[in-house]
């Protein structure tokens, strides 16, 4: 098949600013957006900078916005997405700053994964053996740690998109879709002990009650991780757990016990 | 909202399209309650499905959100047979009982795939040409699109543009068409909330549109509601008229305005009917 792209360009050492480049070369039929992107790269354009590795959804290297949604460029057929010989369009993922064509920079993302202290904390004299933990807790929590970390989920995310567009500097934005997900694969381990701490950090300003429910992380990730539903688990935790002043929980109290008590609202 | 209701039963009318009431469904919980208290959201929702199917039909909403919510437990409720008799047990005590098999659509699927566009352009008195309107899905009325049937329905993330045009008017392609209206966030962050409002109205402007319509009363709320303060937060005024879709739709089979509630927004629809010559 013919495969014609559109590439957002950007290289800070030529001094130009953003430019599209169109792309138009024969390709398999199977061939994903990232072969398609590579072969560029092999026969066309040797100055075209993108991140890839594994070429198998396992890495997470190459997120990026496919026709203005965040995708992985290695999961997703050129085909499926042209219809009828149409130009795919091809640009970095959203919410990070660019450094070069495709490549982002990822530092904001890492800084945000590893405030919500992405690691077991256990409590007391450990076990002398392996901690045991049931079948069905783990399974869940096993499908929240299928996250590869690519960072699609971020690049769409609404709020992130708000909360940059009005200026704020990025650490002070919402935490976000991929580590409060990873917050929640953590809450909901028996085996971790720091769920006071955690709930109570994730609970104020840019955590758990700042999400605005859009769906949008769920749609565009790649592993099924729907952070956003760990979201609303890590809200109904925090609520149980009695971190319920924030206006967040308030609101969902107010909104629940109206529902119960006249059924509408 | 109980004028949309107004507003979307005469265009039923109009159109020929008979309508029950449920007058005692409950809320779909939007999603909020869902995440407070799942199985009692779901039978909350399975009450409402047990209700329709006990007269014989099938349910239509004119919410993206509860369309949305609605689907979610749909799916919920069919994907596990066990979930559903557990249910079925707390219905049981009000005498009710749920199959899993009634059909949810929203007025704007409801015309699009059983009506037909065909049909409701025929219907239509007063053509909306030269009116461009800029479509506003609402997020639950095309995510997560794995509950929301675009397996089968792939027409459903562009049919709002085919009503449009359906009605004489022009649609107005944008980028936030599909985004969060930020209705979710009033009260809890109102910065980000009317942000998004300004976001989205602006680029509609932008783009020339005379008008937006959504077929969510929440984000008509919000997009209409908030617009002045997402003007203040921007130092600008923004009037961009937003409207239900059954006030689009109305206009357009020839109701009255002055029977469609436009006398409730905060943004004055005035330059819309002006347009239209009204």
């Amino acid at each position: 098949m013919e495969a014609k792209l559109r590439v957002r360009r950007f290289d800070p050492e030529s001094g130009d600013g953003v430019r599209y480049q169109s792309y138009v070369l024969e390709v398999p039929d199977y061939a994903t957006v990232l072969d398609v992107l590579l072969q560029i790269r092999e026969e066309l354009d040797d100055s075209l900078a993108l991140r890839c590795s594994c070429c198998s959804a396992i890495c997470g290297s190459c997120a990026m916005r496919i026709n203005g949604q965040a995708r992985l460029a290695c999961k997703t057929k050129a085909k499926a997405v042209a219809a009828d010989s149409e130009e795919i369009l091809v640009e970095p993922v959203g919410n990070m700053p660019v450094i070069k064509d495709l490549v982002a920079d990822m530092d904001p993302f890492w800084q945000k994964a590893r405030a919500v202290e992405p690691w077991l904390q256990p409590e007391g004299t450990p076990p002398e053996r392996e901690y045991l933990v049931a079948h069905e807790i783990m399974r869940p929590l096993a499908d929240i740690a299928a996250c590869i970390m690519c960072g699609a989920c971020v690049s769409d995310c609404s709020v992130l998109e708000t909360e940059l567009g009005l200026g704020k500097p990025p650490d002070q934005t919402f935490l976000g879709p991929a580590a409060l997900a990873k917050a929640y694969r953590y809450v909901g381990d028996p085996r971790d002990a720091a769920d006071a701490s955690r709930l109570s950090a994730l609970s104020r300003l840019e955590g758990i009650w700042d999400c605005t429910r859009c769906n949008i992380c769920v749609e565009v990730c790649p592993k099924g991780v729907a952070p956003m539903d760990q979201i609303l688990a890590l809200r109904r935790k925090a609520i149980e757990q009695g971190y319920d002043e924030y206006l967040g929980a308030r609101h969902t109290l107010e909104f629940e016990k109206t529902v119960r008590e006249s059924s509408w609202l | 909202m109980a004028w949309l209701q107004r507003t979307a039963a005469a265009v039923c009318d109009k159109l020929g399209i008979e309508l029950e009431d449920l007058s005692l469904a409950p809320c779909t919980g939007s999603g909020i309650l869902q995440a407070r208290d799942l199985v009692y959201a779901d039978t909350l929702n399975a009450s409402t499905f047990a209700m329709a199917e006990d007269m014989g039909l099938s349910l239509m909403t004119i919410c993206s959100t509860c369309q949305g919510v609605f689907s979610q437990a749909q799916k919920r409720l069919k994907e596990k047979p066990d979930y559903l008799a557990q249910i079925n047990q707390t219905l049981e005590e009000q005498g009710m009982k749920y199959s899993g098999n009634v059909e949810v659509k929203h007025l704007l699927w409801v015309l699009a795939e059983d009506y037909g566009l065909d049909e409701l352009r025929n219907a239509v008195v007063r053509s909306l040409t030269g009116l461009r309107v800029a479509p506003f899905y609402g997020c639950y009325l095309v995510r997560p699109s794995a509950a929301l049937g675009f397996d089968e329905h792939p027409e459903r993330g562009t049919c709002l543009e085919a009503l449009i045009e359906a009605l004489g008017a022009e649609a107005v392609d944008f980028r936030g068409k599909t985004l969060c209206c930020g209705y979710p966030l009033v009260g809890v962050n109102d910065e980000n909330s009317a942000a998004m409002v300004g976001t989205h109205t602006l680029e509609a402007k932008e783009k020339g549109a005379d008008c937006m319509v959504t077929p969510c009363p929440l984000c008509h709320m919000n997009l209409d509601g908030v617009q002045p303060q997402a003007g203040e937060q921007r130092d600008t005024r923004i009037n961009m008229p937003v409207l239900h879709l059954t006030q689009l739709i109305g206009l357009a089979l020839g109701i009255d305005p002055p029977d469609l509630g436009f006398d409730r927004h905060a943004v004055q629809v005035k330059s819309v009917l002006e347009k239209l010559g009204l």
